[in-house]
């Protein structure tokens, strides 16, 4: 299968990637590894006529200590994330849930902002940012703008990014190397999740959040709310599919994916808790 | 669009469509058909090559992506006449039955081995996890990888 044919067009850095939005508006996609683009691009269910390619901006490949908090720059792959000392120790679970995406192969190309700009609800790294309240930074052509995460996505594929925008950065708390835990239902090792469950310890609390349960990533707030009550797991986890609008395809209805969602909850507040 | 790879250790230099995959330009522009397509969707890893030495399928990067950089197919893995430690070891160990998985395979285990040199078994699978035989020969592969760690 070979996609559609385009305009390519490499860009040598973010100002020439915003540059290159603006000339050619909302016809024009942004690829950096590719993972989760060119798949849709081969089946044709996108057809950008111009394809920018960020993946040389090795400038924005990084992992730092920001003081307050950890800043990874947008085209960091999934195989640095995974391999991060820094992150290991600072906020180990998006380490642990990078070393979860995909394969080997795709780790090796996939980057957290391609995986974040691409709002896909399967993905498991959209998750764990919403339930860090990571900040994005995001490039216009009026400068720059930061972003909540819980502001961010917005549907199936769907972002608060403009299309003349490009995501630089990710800020996330410390969050120390431990007390998270992540259920990833899925029927092959290296497929999407069916459903993802993730929990994890935040200042004392415990926020919890869903991969695959709707249109976007979601935060499972009854789950959270009856922890702060003092609910124990199970009790807890009752809550997971409240407020969710499980797809139902090949792999699962919407009924099995909300009892998915309760089991893998509760798997996740107990291991985040150990 | 003109792009430069260095294949298997020679320059290539080809006239090529923005839209060229990279298997593509690795069995029609190089002539390399040792790389296999095999879903075409980024699951069964038999399109797997090295770039910069590192393991990605071919079937979803796009040659214009490789511009500049070193990729490695299953013909350029051993120099000369004598095989890879990783394709002796699958000899060996028969770790293969129809073969269209393997070089795939071979160039996975090689990437594998270079991040981990001393892999367990469960690593061995779990690193494995992007290639997919379906003649169900995972048994004497993951046995073939742990005989090539240990040879070197």
């Amino acid at each position: 299968m070979i996609p559609a044919p385009f305009d390519y067009v490499r860009a040598g850095s973010a100002d020439e990637v915003v540059a290159a939005l603006g000339e050619h508006g909302d016809e024009a996609k942004v690829i950096a590894g590719g993972m989760s683009l060119l798949p849709l691009m081969k089946l044709r269910l996108a057809t950008p006529t111009v394809l920018v390619d960020a993946g040389r901006l090795d400038d924005l490949s990084y992992v730092r200590d920001a003081g307050d908090h950890i800043a990874i720059g947008a085209l960091t792959r999934h195989r640095d994330l995974e391999t991060s000392q820094l992150l290991g120790e600072a906020c180990g679970v998006l380490r642990g849930v990078a070393a979860e995406v995909g394969d080997n192969q795709v780790r090796h190309r996939g980057t957290l902002g391609g995986s974040v700009a691409h709002g896909d609800p399967a993905s498991d790294l959209p998750a764990v940012l919403l339930a860090l309240d990571a900040t994005f930074v995001v490039q216009g052509p009026s400068g720059r703008r930061e972003l909540a995460a819980a502001a961010f996505f917005e549907g199936f594929l769907e972002t608060a990014l403009a299309p003349d925008e490009l995501l630089t950065e990710v800020r996330v708390p410390k969050t120390g190397p431990d007390a998270w835990a992540y259920q990833k239902f899925n029927r092959r090792a290296q497929d999407w999740a069916i459903v993802g469950a993730l929990a994890v310890q935040v200042a004392g609390a415990t926020r919890v959040a869903l991969v695959n349960m709707g249109t976007t990533p979601l935060r499972a707030s009854g789950v959270e709310t009856a922890l702060a009550e003092g609910a124990a797991p199970k009790a807890a986890a009752a809550h997971a599919a409240e407020g969710t609008e499980a797809p139902a395809d090949l792999n699962a209805s919407s009924e099995y994916r909300e009892h998915l969602a309760r089991v893998l909850v509760q798997r996740a507040i107990e291991g985040a808790h150990v | 669009m003109d792009i430069s790879v260095t294949v298997n250790g020679r320059d290539e230099h080809h006239d090529v469509e923005p839209r060229t995959l990279l298997v593509q330009y690795l069995r029609e522009a190089c002539e390399l058909t040792g790389t296999k397509v095999g879903c075409d969707t980024s699951s069964c890893g038999a399109c797997t090559v090295l770039v910069d030495g590192e393991s990605v399928k071919s079937c979803t990067m796009l040659a214009a992506q490789a511009d500049g950089r070193s990729v490695t197919t299953i013909e350029g893995l051993a120099p000369g006449a004598e095989l890879h430690a990783v394709q002796q070891a699958f000899r060996e160990h028969h770790g293969l039955q129809c073969g269209f998985c393997t070089a795939g395979m071979v160039m996975a285990a090689v990437s594998l081995l270079d991040e981990i040199p001393d892999p367990t078994e469960a690593e061995v699978r779990l690193g494995l996890e992007g290639n997919l035989c379906r003649c169900t020969g995972y048994h004497n592969i993951v046995k073939a990888v742990l005989a090539a760690a240990g040879s070197k």
